[in-house]
């Protein structure tokens, strides 16, 4: 990117076009030379952005699908065509399912915990008090932290006769002491509370955006009808608040389906490799890249793509056509 | 939520109502909901001033005496000043080419008229449905082929790539919203459009580039699953493969852990409190699409 006319002063830039100088102005010698270079610089901005973007998240996605037909365990070329026997084991591998059945766990759990969780405190966060700012801070801190440093965090709480344990016992509360990570009934419950306690904050965050888009007048009109702080919220700000949830809601799904840090890092691999704990996420890395199964670790990859693609694509058709209108659709429906 | 209804109205009398104290019920609630935040964190600081014999002897304790020798141990000892320093090299690596492939390519789509233009933006936003999770094996597949293994780059042009999509639909709004007078009057001073995007866009726009750079540096910062796989040599880890590699080596030494968990997330909550306006006014653009 380089300014076409080098008389120009950079520091006159921002508010104020440049002014005073005149250079002679730049005439091309025909309509056809000017378009020319209207379609030079459009390509010149926009291939590189294109080149990465294609180079590196599309084709990898076609390059999955064609390995998945392979038996392969990643050394030379692929030679042993299966078909689609991998994706038939998936399908019959019990540890599979259960990473599946993890994976609907964690979706569900997290729109009905944090939903609501977040909802109240965003409300209570909107509230103009003295301190607000820092509340805020403090509420958004656990969003901000590597899922590693979480994960690593929760697990030495949790860990059998770690703080946890501790703290419980000496509340009177050691009965209801359990091994949070190393039962295989009770470990997709810990990690959906480590999942909820990291992410609750980003839809504070996205209600709190959301909330503050709420045009004061209206508030402020309905509270001289009379109208009560509740009947405000749930008449006013709730609605004025529905295309905020329903992003965050898109958003919350399909990082759910495809969870893979905190899980990984918080979880014993003994009972990941149960199926306790795994999410279709690290099992396709537990088989495909650690156990060198290629082949089928690919097949992995593709089931948690077109299920989170089909995800994203009903959810979009049936909640969000309205908010991202021309961002993901292409053409305005009205 | 109980929240008493009267109270923290806002005054009907006057346009922006000022900041007040509010009632001791919203103060409960809010100190009960910032203490199940950062309680863990704290936690963990605080006991990386233990020493791993009072940990083991009384885990939910304080400090008696504090210690600094596993800060001060971490500090010099380990590969802590190593990989922080490879992760400040691919988050700005990363931050920069996010932001100036992302700016070039929304400024086409928000000031440009062609045919086409829709369904190249389309092409982009399609990426938002990409989770870059489900691709990391062929991922890791292609960058070995590509022989850029263990090298920065196998790391940042993946993440370039999958921030873009989010960048181009938050900038492309705040693009296409600069007054066409501002690029006419440009081009009356005989500025062509490159020059208006460098001299007047930029800028203008720099309240959206610091948004979006801070977005993808805070993602790049803590990306773990990518550079788990493409960073074996360890020479390359970035900090969080450091923090779970010396939680998985030293099992034994809690205090060490603690503390060098500590100082792998003092960056990330140093950062995050400067750029908090940003990064919510960023997301709050992002949800007006």
């Amino acid at each position: 990117m380089t300014a076409t006319n080098p008389t120009l002063n950079p520091a006159g830039g921002a508010s104020a076009p440049p002014a005073g100088v005149r250079p002679a102005r730049r005439r091309t010698s025909s309509r056809a030379a000017e378009r020319r270079r209207k379609w030079y610089e459009i390509i010149g901005l926009t291939t590189p952005a294109v080149i990465v973007y294609v180079m590196f998240v599309l084709v990898p996605m076609g390059f999955a699908v064609y390995y998945s037909l392979f038996r392969w365990r990643g050394v030379g070329p692929p030679t042993e065509f299966v078909g689609f026997d991998n994706y038939v084991l998936a399908f019959e591998d019990p540890i599979f399912l259960d990473a599946l059945r993890n994976n609907a766990i964690i979706v569900v759990g997290s729109l009905l915990i944090q939903g609501p969780v977040a909802l109240a405190v965003a409300l209570l966060l909107n509230r103009r008090f003295r301190g607000r700012t820092l509340f805020r801070l403090l509420v958004f801190v656990p969003y901000v932290l590597a899922e590693v440093t979480v994960g690593i965090m929760w697990k030495l709480i949790l860990t059998d006769g770690g703080t946890l344990d501790a703290l419980m016992r000496s509340l009177g509360l050691g009965g209801m002491v359990q091994a949070w990570l190393a039962d295989l009934d009770v470990v997709i419950w810990t990690l959906l509370f480590v999942l909820t306690w990291k992410y609750v904050g980003f839809a504070i965050i996205l209600l709190l955006a959301g909330l503050s888009n709420v045009p004061h007048e209206l508030t402020e009109a309905a509270s001289i009808d009379g109208a009560s702080w509740w009947q405000i919220q749930r008449h006013i700000t709730l609605p004025l608040l529905g295309p905020t949830i329903r992003i965050w809601m898109f958003l919350s799904m399909i990082g759910s389906l495809q969870v893979f840090d905190v899980i990984w890092v918080t979880s014993v691999p003994a009972v990941r490799s149960l199926g306790a704990s795994a999410t279709m996420a690290t099992y396709m890395v537990d088989n495909g890249f650690f156990a060198r199964l290629w082949g089928y670790g690919n097949a992995v990859a593709v089931i948690l793509f077109v299920i989170s693609f089909v995800a994203a694509l009903l959810f979009q058709r049936f909640f969000l056509r309205r908010d991202i209108e021309g961002a993901i659709t292409t053409r305005r429906v009205k | 939520m109980t929240v008493a209804a009267n109270g923290v109205l806002p005054r009907p009398s006057r346009r922006r109502p000022p900041v007040t104290w509010g009632n001791p019920l919203t103060y409960g609630l809010a100190l009960a909901v910032a203490a199940v935040s950062i309680a863990p964190v704290v936690y963990v600081i605080v006991g990386g001033f233990r020493t791993t014999p009072q940990i083991v002897a009384d885990p939910a304790g304080l400090p008696d005496p504090w210690v600094f020798d596993n800060y001060a141990r971490v500090l010099t000892q380990s590969d802590f000043w190593g990989q922080a320093f490879n992760s400040a090299v691919i988050a700005l690596g990363t931050t920069l080419g996010v932001v100036v492939l992302g700016v070039c390519a929304a400024f086409v789509l928000a000031r440009y008229t062609f045919r086409g233009r829709e369904a190249l933006y389309t092409f982009f936003t399609l990426g938002l449905l990409f989770p870059a999770g489900a691709a990391i094996l062929p991922l890791y597949l292609m960058l070995r082929d590509l022989n850029l293994i263990n090298s920065y780059y196998a790391v940042m042009l993946p993440q370039i790539a999958f921030a873009l999509p989010l960048t181009i639909v938050i900038l492309r709004p705040f693009l296409a919203a600069i007054p066409r007078e501002l690029e006419d009057a440009a081009a009356i001073d005989g500025t062509g459009r490159l020059g208006f995007l460098w001299l007047i866009v930029l800028p203008l726009s720099r309240p959206a580039l610091v948004t979006v750079g801070i977005l993808a540096f805070v993602a790049s910062w803590n990306a773990f699953l990518l550079p788990l796989l493409v960073l074996g040599d360890v020479s390359l880890h970035t900090l969080p493969l450091g923090v779970q590699n010396f939680s998985s080596q030293y099992t034994s030494d809690t205090a060490g852990i603690l503390a060098f968990t500590s100082l792998a997330m003092l960056p990330a909550l140093l950062f995050f409190t400067f750029a908090e306006k940003q990064i919510v006014g960023g997301l709050q653009g992002a949800v007006k699409g």
